[in-house]
């Protein structure tokens, strides 16, 4: 291979990238370091109040149990007064959930948006207000058209993205054999990456979002090689076996999921710009200027590396370590060098697509282990080892989940993840794309 | 900075329920993992489904003893369910299925349209009434001072532990086995075992109900104690703490489970006491509060786990040869 030319400049691109990460970095430190703290404790509180908006006009409602509990061990609870609002003191700051009963809504109240609030964050010394809507607001239902039609366009959009995750995740391990648990936290790297240098108002550098998903992409790929240089590559030379790798690719993604939740805060954020925007019509589809944008990006990012792999002798050298790495190295490619370039090319896509779903979803520090489920079935139903394969499994999923939904329950829409590997597995172990060899 | 209230905490937390669960779930890991090579990433799955299993079936008026082997079963089904369309193939498959599986029950027992059966996002109540109305001992507190129990904790404490027990020595039984060795050459080599008529998918499947039998049972413990189980308890990283118990103790050892479980219960409890008191004496000044005792707790976890693999995969009292750490 004719790479030796190349050196220098990949040498100058990589001084690049980690001068970058290093601003990142100091960045994150000094964000980090700005946050209030008022330990004054005994003051906490859920504050929840219950409303019904039918008609357009908010009316409380009374006489509503709300509970609260932690970590599955209730806390205490407190009943809505004439005004909806229900009190209920707290023991000290942390995570929470609340959830109302539905067995004391009163008769002629609406339907509640939900019952329950999983995660709700109380600062220590501060007390938390929650929100329980009932009812309908006075806007139109949608006909059946134009839901499949939103559902349809949410589910693509989500299965671009889901799919760059997933062909990132795919690179690696056709490449090492790894199945990279903390591939989430990729994801949520990236976006937690925009986020501070998109932020305004001191907490972040305030760079409009476009250019902070492009540096965070960057950063993303950095990152990547960053865990490949510093923890992977030494793993490899000490011949660990693969199992333990993937124990410590489980342990990595507790540690950065930790990490992500004190520097960033528990509570989700959004990016400060694009959080809401105004639909476009078209046609059946409603659809948001920014998912079109998301769309676009996914589409030239997976065309890009689809391209990468196959035109170019880089995509080749990948292809040809992933299918036998041991005739690829005895040929003369740098097997190393290869892996470190799936390294970063996942990063770079995790990374995009943390940014990605911040925009559609609002970043938070479990933002990418929230989809790593939907990313490794992904996987599995393109064919694992698969890259391409990555791409049609991620899309194929993200339709089927949005769409099923107009039939089945949301609640139960992650269980159609588990049904979708069993019968996969059964049926087709080697996916869509899969080859047989691979399986057994 | 009061260490002594510390070491107490950890004391009593290495004794308490909580480990005597956690040592049950880890010794069924073990069997899975330590003995037979298999990857299962969603143990919390399996205590969540015996938990669950007993306290629907004892919610709907079954008797507690009827409802414990309905949890038992349910975790039968659950290895089932997931060992079928998996063991066939490679071991990464049932890591991502189990994984998958745990945090789909979780959200699932919660759903609204199940609320009937599971109370949805409440959860069951109430169930444990009948096994503490057994309770031989009298009320009061047992122990040394701070290092004490009061009667209900120590009754079932006591049956966690006999539980662990009664495992520790089927294991030590099961590998002193003909079938023990069977495990172990899976483990070594599918492939060989395979070809000397053994037949690999059966037995691994019925490791993978043996372990999460186990598992289930730790549920039922923890269930039954606290009287009460909804699904926010059952997160994906209680496999993880699993993990942690079992590599530290030592993957392959028949007490390693145990030793590990009571160590990891006694340095988690020990830290968050002293990581509590250390904020609220202002010792990290304004860079940590409260609010991230938690997730530094769960960081450091994460820290151990790959240090462990890395450096001492074999754990305390594990035997690295038995480890699955080296690349054959």
């Amino acid at each position: 291979m004719s790479v030796r030319g190349e050196t220098p400049r990949r040498a100058a691109a990589a001084l690049v990238l980690a001068a970058v990460a290093l601003t990142a970095l100091a960045t994150l430190v000094v964000a980090a370091s700005d946050t209030p703290a008022s330990a004054q404790t005994g003051v906490e509180a859920i504050n929840a109040r219950l409303f019904d908006r039918t008609g357009g006009k908010e009316r409380p409602i009374a006489g509503v149990r709300v509970v609260v509990t932690r970590d599955g061990a209730p806390i205490g609870e407190a009943v809505s007064d004439a005004d909806g609002l229900a009190v209920i003191p707290l023991p000290g700051g942390g995570t929470y959930s609340v959830a109302i009963d539905e067995k004391t809504i009163p008769k002629g109240a609406g339907a509640p948006d939900q019952t329950k609030l999983p995660n709700v964050v109380v600062q220590s010394g501060r007390a938390k207000f929650v929100l329980f809507p009932f009812g309908n607001d006075g806007q139109s239902e949608p006909g059946a058209i134009d839901r499949l039609a939103d559902l349809f366009g949410s589910g693509i959009r989500v299965g671009l993205v889901v799919a760059l995750a997933a062909v990132g995740l795919s690179l690696v391990y056709s490449t090492t054999g790894l199945i990279n648990f903390a591939t989430g936290e990729l994801v949520t790297f990236g976006a937690i990456a925009a986020w501070f240098l998109n932020a305004e108002g001191g907490s972040g550098l305030g760079i409009t979002v476009l250019f902070a998903g492009i540096l965070a992409t960057l950063l993303g790929g950095a990152f990547g090689a960053g865990l490949e240089l510093g923890l992977w590559r030494p793993l490899r030379r000490r011949r660990t076996g693969n199992v333990a790798l993937i124990v410590v690719s489980i342990g990595l993604a507790l540690l950065l999921r930790s990490i992500f939740q004190i520097v960033f805060g528990a509570d989700a954020k959004s990016f400060a710009q694009y959080s809401v925007q105004q639909q476009w019509h078209l046609g059946p589809l409603d659809i948001a200027p920014k998912d079109i944008a998301s769309i676009v990006i996914c589409v030239v990012l997976l065309v890009g590396v689809a391209c990468f792999l196959l035109f170019t002798r880089l995509g080749t050298a990948i292809r040809a370590v992933s299918d036998e790495p041991d005739l690829a190295e005895s040929s003369g490619i740098d097997v190393q060098r290869v892996i470190l370039v799936a390294w970063i090319a996942c990063g770079a896509l995790s990374a995009a697509a943390g940014v990605l779903l911040g925009l559609t979803f609002s970043v938070g520090f479990d933002l990418g282990f929230k989809f790593l489920l939907v990313i490794f079935a992904a996987m599995i139903l393109g064919g694992l080892g698969s890259v391409f394969g990555a791409m049609v499994g991620g899309v194929v999923l993200g339709i089927v989940f949005d769409v099923s939904t107009y039939w089945i329950p949301t609640d139960f829409k992650n269980a159609m993840i588990l049904g979708v590997l069993i019968i996969v597995l059964l049926v087709r172990p080697q996916g869509i794309l899969g080859s047989r060899e691979r399986v057994g | 900075m009061n260490f002594g209230q510390a070491f107490v905490d950890g004391i009593r937390a290495g004794l308490g329920v909580p480990a005597a669960a956690y040592a049950l779930g880890a010794i069924g890991l073990n069997v899975q993992y330590g003995y037979t090579g298999l990857l299962n990433f969603g143990q919390v799955g399996f205590l969540l489904i015996g938990a669950y299993g007993t306290a629907v079936s004892a919610d709907a008026g079954a008797s507690l003893l009827v409802a414990v082997l309905v949890g038992i079963l349910a975790s039968i089904g659950l290895a089932l369910l997931l060992g079928i369309p998996t063991l066939r193939l490679r071991a990464d498959y049932l890591a991502i299925v189990t994984i998958a599986a745990s945090e789909i029950l979780r959200v699932g027992v919660s759903a609204r349209q199940l609320e009937g059966l599971t109370g949805g996002a409440f959860g069951i109540s109430g169930f444990g009434d009948e096994f503490f109305d057994l309770n031989p001992f009298s009320i009061g507190r047992y122990g040394i001072g701070e290092l004490s129990f009061d009667e209900r904790t120590l009754w079932i404490a006591s049956v966690a532990w006999v539980l662990v027990a009664l495992a520790t020595v089927g294991v030590w039984l099961l590998t002193r086995s003909p079938y023990g060795r069977l495990l172990k050459s899976i483990r070594e080599d599918e492939d060989a075992a395979r070809s000397l008529g053994k037949n690999a998918f059966s037995v691994k499947l019925q490791s993978l109900m043996i372990g999460g039998v186990l598992g289930g049972l730790g549920g039922i413990v923890i269930a039954v104690d606290a009287s009460f189980t909804n699904a926010d308890y059952w997160r994906s990283q209680i496999t993880f703490f699993l993990y942690v118990v079992l590599i530290l103790g030592g993957v392959a050892s028949v007490l390693g489970p145990v030793l590990g479980s009571m160590i990891f219960w006694f340095v988690f409890q020990a830290s968050d006491s002293i990581l509590r008191q250390a904020v609220d004496n202002g010792a990290f000044g304004d860079v940590f509060t409260t609010t991230d005792v938690g997730p530094i707790r769960l960081g450091v976890v994460g820290l151990t786990l790959m240090l462990l693999s890395i450096f001492r995969p074999q754990g305390i009292l594990g035997n690295r040869a038995e480890a699955l750490v080296d690349e054959h």
